[in-house]
C-alpha cells in the first residue's frame, strides 16, 4: 500500500495546520429543501434545528419553486437523466439550444454557450479567445474562478484597484501596445455586494479600444429594473461584450453556467474552451428547469421587486439597530466586524438565535476586513427579516458593538 | 537619481495602499504575507519592475516569497540587472 502511515501523517499535519490557523471549514448538513426556512444539522451529529437561512445565493427564491420543480420533472421524463457525453459529441439536445437562445434574449447578447458551471465558463473563456499578444486588465477583487481562468490563459494580465476607474484608465493607457485589451470585472462583487460602475467602465473601454467581460453570477435575474443584470442597471446592455453567469444562484440554484456575448467570441469558446470540450453537458432536468426560470422572470418582475423591497427593509433595519453594514443597494449585505474571532463568535451566536449566517475572514476577504455576509432572498417574508435584524441587535448588544463605527469596533476588538 | 528601494516603495504605496487604509509601509514591511499585495495583483508589480528596469523576471523567481518586502524585491531586480 503506497498510502503509508508516514504519508497519512504528512497530510494529517497539513489539516492540523489549517485548524491551527482557524481556517478549518466545519461540515454543515441541510436536511430540508433549500429555502428561507431550513432544517440544519450542525455541528455534525447534533440535533436538527429549524433556522432561517440568510446565507444562500437563492436570491429569487426559485431553488424549491413548484413550477421549477415541475419543469425539472418534465425534463427528466421527456429528455432523460443524463447525457453521458460532452456537448460536441452527442451531448446537445434541443433543450440545450432552447436555453441558450432564451439566455441570449434575456441578457441582450448575440449568442450563448452553456458550460457545466460558471466556474468552468470562467476557467475556459480566456484561453479560448486570447493570445499572448493580448492583455487582460482585471479588478483586484474578481471571483476566484476568473482568477483561475486568467492564470490558465497565455495572454498577459494586469490588475487595477477595486472599482477604481482612474486606476483602470492608467492601466489601459499602459497597455495600448497590445493587440486587444479585455477588462474583467464582477457585476456585483460577492463579498462586498458592490455594484461595478459599468457605465464608466464601458466609456473607458470605448476610449481605449478595449472589450469588457462581466461575471454576473450575483446579478443575473434581479439587478436592473427587469432583472437583466448590472448592464441593464447602468444602461449599457449593448456595450458589454461578454457576460459569464450561473444557473446555480438566483436562476434556480442547481448548477450550470454560460458565456454569453459577441457571436465570434462564443464560437471560439465552442471550438476551443477546454471545460466545454472535456466536461459533461448540463443534465436535461436542470436545463428544462432553467428554461422555466428564464420564462418566469421574463414574464414578471415580481420576484426581483420583492427581493429589492426585502433588501431595503433589512438594510434600514440594520442601520436603525446600530449595526455597521457596508452601504449599497444589492441583496449582499456585509455586516462589518473587522476581527475574525468576533465574526466567528457572532455567527455562532446568531445560529443559537435561529439565524443561519457565516463569518468570513482572511484569506476569503482582505486581512482586517472580517464580516458576516448576509444574503437576502425573495423567499424571505417580512417576519423573517425582522427576526434576523432583532437577532443581530441582541447579539450585537452582547458584544457591545451597536452604534460603533469601524474605528470603534477595531479599538474594542483589534483587527 | 532616486534609490531603487525608494522608487519601488513609492510604487507599492501608490499601487496597493488606499488613502483610507491607514497603513505604514516601509522597505522591510511584509507585503504578500500581510495581505497588502495578494498573489493575483502581484503581477502589476512584476510588470512595473520589468518595464522600469528593462529586465525579465522568470515566473519561478517572481514568487510571493521573493516579493514579500521591498528589500527582497531590490535584491531580485539587481540580480537580473547583472
Amino acid at each position: 500500500m503506497a498510502f503509508t502511515d508516514k504519508t497519512r501523517q504528512l497530510f494529517a499535519e497539513e489539516i492540523a495546520a489549517i485548524k491551527e490557523k482557524g481556517l478549518f471549514k466545519e461540515k454543515r448538513f441541510i436536511c430540508s429543501p433549500q429555502g428561507a426556512a431550513i432544517r440544519v444539522e450542525y455541528p455534525e451529529g447534533a440535533a436538527q434545528e429549524d433556522v432561517l437561512n440568510f446565507c444562500a445565493n437563492n436570491y429569487l427564491g426559485l431553488s424549491s419553486h413548484p413550477d421549477v420543480i415541475a419543469a425539472a420533472h418534465e425534463g427528466l421524463d421527456s429528455r432523460g437523466y443524463g447525457m453521458s457525453s460532452v456537448r460536441f459529441i452527442c451531448g446537445t439536445q434541443d433543450i440545450h439550444r432552447e436555453l441558450q437562445d432564451k439566455v441570449s434574449a434575456f441578457l441582450g447578447m448575440e449568442d450563448t454557450l452553456l458550460f457545466p458551471s460558471c466556474m468552468d465558463a470562467n476557467g475556459g473563456v480566456f484561453e479560448a479567445i486570447l493570445e499572448p499578444e493580448d492583455v487582460i486588465i482585471a479588478d483586484r477583487l474578481i471571483h476566484a474562478s476568473l482568477v483561475d481562468g486568467i492564470r490558465l490563459c497565455a495572454a498577459e494580465y494586469d490588475t487595477f484597484k477595486h472599482m477604481n476607474m482612474k486606476h483602470l484608465e492608467k492601466k489601459l493607457e499602459l497597455h495600448q501596445d497590445k493587440r486587444t485589451r479585455l477588462i474583467v470585472t464582477d457585476g456585483v462583487f460577492s463579498m462586498d455586494g458592490d455594484l461595478c460602475p459599468l457605465d464608466e467602465m464601458c466609456a473607458l473601454a470605448e476610449k481605449y479600444d478595449a472589450m469588457v467581460l462581466v461575471d454576473e453570477s450575483h446579478a443575473s435575474g434581479f439587478i436592473g429594473k427587469t432583472g437583466r443584470g448590472t448592464h441593464e442597471h447602468f444602461d449599457v446592455i449593448d456595450k458589454v461584450d461578454l457576460i459569464t453567469t450561473t444557473f446555480g444562484k438566483g436562476l434556480g440554484g442547481a448548477s450550470g453556467g454560460c458565456v454569453s456575448g459577441k457571436r465570434e467570441l462564443i464560437e471560439l469558446c465552442r471550438q476551443k474552451a477546454r471545460p466545454y470540450l472535456f466536461s459533461n453537458s448540463m443534465a436535461p432536468p436542470i436545463v428544462a428547469a432553467s428554461i422555466k426560470v428564464i420564462d418566469l422572470i421574463s414574464a414578471s418582475t415580481e420576484r426581483r421587486d420583492k427581493l429589492e423591497a426585502n433588501t431595503k427593509r433589512f438594510r434600514e433595519g440594520m442601520e436603525a439597530a446600530g449595526l455597521n453594514i457596508r452601504p449599497g443597494e444589492t441583496p449582499i449585505v456585509p455586516v462589518m466586524l473587522y476581527n475574525a474571532k468576533l465574526a466567528n463568535d457572532m455567527s455562532r451566536d446568531m445560529y443559537a438565535e435561529g439565524i443561519y449566517v457565516i463569518g468570513f475572514f482572511f484569506p476569503v476577504v482582505p486581512a482586517g476586513q472580517a464580516r458576516i455576509r448576509v444574503q437576502l432572498s425573495a423567499a424571505h417574508e417580512d417576519e423573517h427579516i425582522d427576526k434576523c435584524v432583532a437577532a443581530f441587535k441582541k447579539v450585537g448588544e452582547k458584544y457591545g458593538i451597536l452604534g460603533l463605527d469601524k474605528k470603534g469596533i477595531i479599538d474594542k476588538y483589534g483587527m | 537619481m532616486a534609490e531603487m528601494k525608494d522608487v519601488v516603495l513609492e510604487y507599492i504605496i501608490d499601487e496597493y495602499v488606499d488613502e483610507d487604509d491607514d497603513l505604514e509601509v516601509g522597505v522591510d514591511s511584509p507585503l504578500i504575507s500581510s495581505g497588502i499585495v495578494d498573489s493575483f495583483s502581484m503581477v502589476s508589480l512584476k510588470i512595473f519592475l520589468e518595464k522600469k528596469y528593462d529586465i525579465k523576471l522568470p515566473d519561478d523567481e517572481a514568487t510571493p516569497d521573493a516579493f514579500d518586502t521591498v528589500t527582497k524585491i531590490v535584491e531580485l531586480v539587481k540580480k537580473h540587472q547583472g
